[in-house]
């Protein structure tokens, strides 16, 4: 599903991806560890087109296609979707609105119907509801006033109302508490794993992955990916450190 | 007598207009006034638009509020060369003066607003908010001036400007001006002139949102604050209508 071969990339004149090598099939979860400054958040931005993060070499295919040459909402119509560390915030613009022209865009650029306003309210409160937000909170201006954890939970609602074949989640458990990891990690059980999607979990910490297990882990140093292992691997991160490992 | 035709640059309230294209104005245009008394107890809410294709369009406006009344106007400026709307207002006692205006325009365009609210007696209040979006050489332009007389004390004013420039050579400028000469009151005035927020087009892009589409969403929600206090919902619908088309392409 995605293919990311020998990924050089820099940001801002300085070399941050170092030859990347990553495959990621259907109905696989993969995540990517590592220290900060390794690469992490950059290889998200990159999948995701963010201006100003200038991919120097390498190649990265997704469905079959370059995803290098696509603008990023050419992407996210294709199935990608990019959870954000930081999410940001719109005023002036409620969630409910964001969303369906967001999923109606995507639908018209995939040759489909747009959703009625009444069909896509349906879709917000079944997917609202996994993540143990009322519809409320949908209706507010697009993370306005949302607290860390809220942000990351309306993460993970756009996700499901969105329905990406791979979901690309950039430090997804950061700034959640206990039970909020728990809800997001159910959630992304519950929307992404699934035979024809996929999952590229980035963290720093093991704790979401006891709720969301992966088939791979990868620790990212340096811009690379210098080890490659099964869930265990990440206990094993967590007691001996990424120096340890990586070395 | 009303200023005579032919002001200069060097007139405070000239200053950033577009003084030339006040020549295809004739001398009656130029000294009409229009009036609008607000009887005590009263209110009255009215919308001026200004969306002609080409020339010159000046509207004075000057606007009386007796005792406890209310007076909303609304405007979009978004026609002519020059696009101008000078409001001069008067509050009695507990009146209240609201002003939700936009300004929009590309090419060699200037529209401005220039008000000039005078709080003369205690306990008036009075609320502008004035959003600017121009692009190619556009300018937008907020004159703002608030007097407080000594006596109007208990006054709450307040003046909020925000611009949106959507490329190099567009301009806005703001001017508030606030004298006050009551001691317990309150005034406040903001100013921001900036460009659309990319993290958040990034954001939408993100979702599938495309970059048109984004730059419509963002700038419609900007200019929404404009016309907030406005409580008639088609009305309200209209004008930002009206601001949007006035876009053209851009959103």
């Amino acid at each position: 599903m995605l293919k990311i071969d020998n990924l050089h990339a820099e940001v801002g004149g300085t070399q941050i991806l170092n030859g990347l090598t990553l495959e990621v099939n259907a109905g696989e979860i993969h995540a990517i560890m590592g220290p900060n400054g390794a690469g992490k958040s950059t290889l998200a931005y990159v999948l995701g087109g963010r201006p100003g993060y200038q991919v120097t070499d390498g190649s990265v295919s997704f469905m079959g296609k370059n995803l290098l040459d696509m603008d990023p909402h050419e992407r996210a119509a294709l199935g990608l979707f990019l959870g954000f560390q930081y999410p940001v915030e719109i005023p002036g613009v409620s969630n409910v609105q964001f969303l369906r022209e967001a999923l109606n865009a995507q639908r018209k650029s995939r040759g489909e119907e747009p959703l009625s306003a009444g069909d896509f309210l349906k879709l917000a409160r079944e997917k609202a509801a996994l993540l143990q937000m009322d519809m409320d909170m949908l209706k507010r201006n697009v993370n306005v006033g949302f607290s860390g954890g809220e942000k990351k939970r309306a993460e993970m609602v756009q996700m499901g109302i969105l329905g990406p074949k791979m979901a690309v989640l950039d430090e997804t458990d950061s700034g959640l508490d206990i039970d909020a990891l728990r809800i997001v990690g159910d959630g992304i059980n519950a929307m992404q794993r699934a035979p024809d999607k996929a999952v590229l979990l980035i963290t720093h910490y093991q704790r979401l992955l006891e709720v969301v297990k992966p088939d791979f882990v990868h620790v990212l140093a340096k811009g690379r990916i210098v080890k490659t292992g099964g869930a265990d691997l990440a206990l094993t991160l967590e007691s001996e450190g990424y120096e340890a490992v990586a070395a | 007598m009303e200023p005579a035709l032919s002001p200069t640059r060097r007139d405070e309230d000239w200053r950033y207009s577009d003084v030339e294209a006040l020549a295809s104005l004739d001398q009656d245009t130029f000294e009409n006034w229009r009036d609008i008394d607000v009887a005590a107890g009263e209110s009255v809410c009215e919308s001026i638009v200004i969306d002609a294709a080409s020339g010159t369009d000046l509207r004075r406006l000057r606007v009386r509020i007796g005792k406890g009344g209310r007076c909303e106007l609304f405007a979009v400026n978004a026609g002519g060369r020059l696009g101008r709307v000078e409001i001069v207002v008067r509050l009695a006692t507990g009146a209240h003066f609201e002003f939700g205006g936009v300004t929009l325009g590309g090419g060699d365009t200037t529209r401005e607003f220039v008000t000039r609210v005078a709080h003369g007696e205690p306990g008036a209040t009075s609320n502008q908010t004035v959003r600017s979006v121009h692009w190619d050489s556009g300018t937008g332009n907020f004159l703002g001036r608030i007097d407080v007389v000594r006596d109007a004390q208990k006054t709450n004013a307040g003046q909020d400007f925000k611009a949106l420039l959507l490329n190099k050579g567009a301009s806005a400028n703001a001017v508030p001006q606030l004298e006050i000469f009551a001691d317990d009151v309150k005034c406040n005035h903001g100013a921001t002139v900036g460009q659309l927020d990319e993290a958040a087009r990034f954001y939408m892009a993100a979702r599938g949102i495309p970059p048109e589409l984004s730059q419509k969403l963002l700038i419609r929600a900007f200019l929404a604050d404009a016309f907030l206090a406005l409580g008639d919902e088609a009305e309200r619908e209209r004008l930002l209508e009206l601001a949007l088309d006035a876009l053209g392409e851009r959103a």
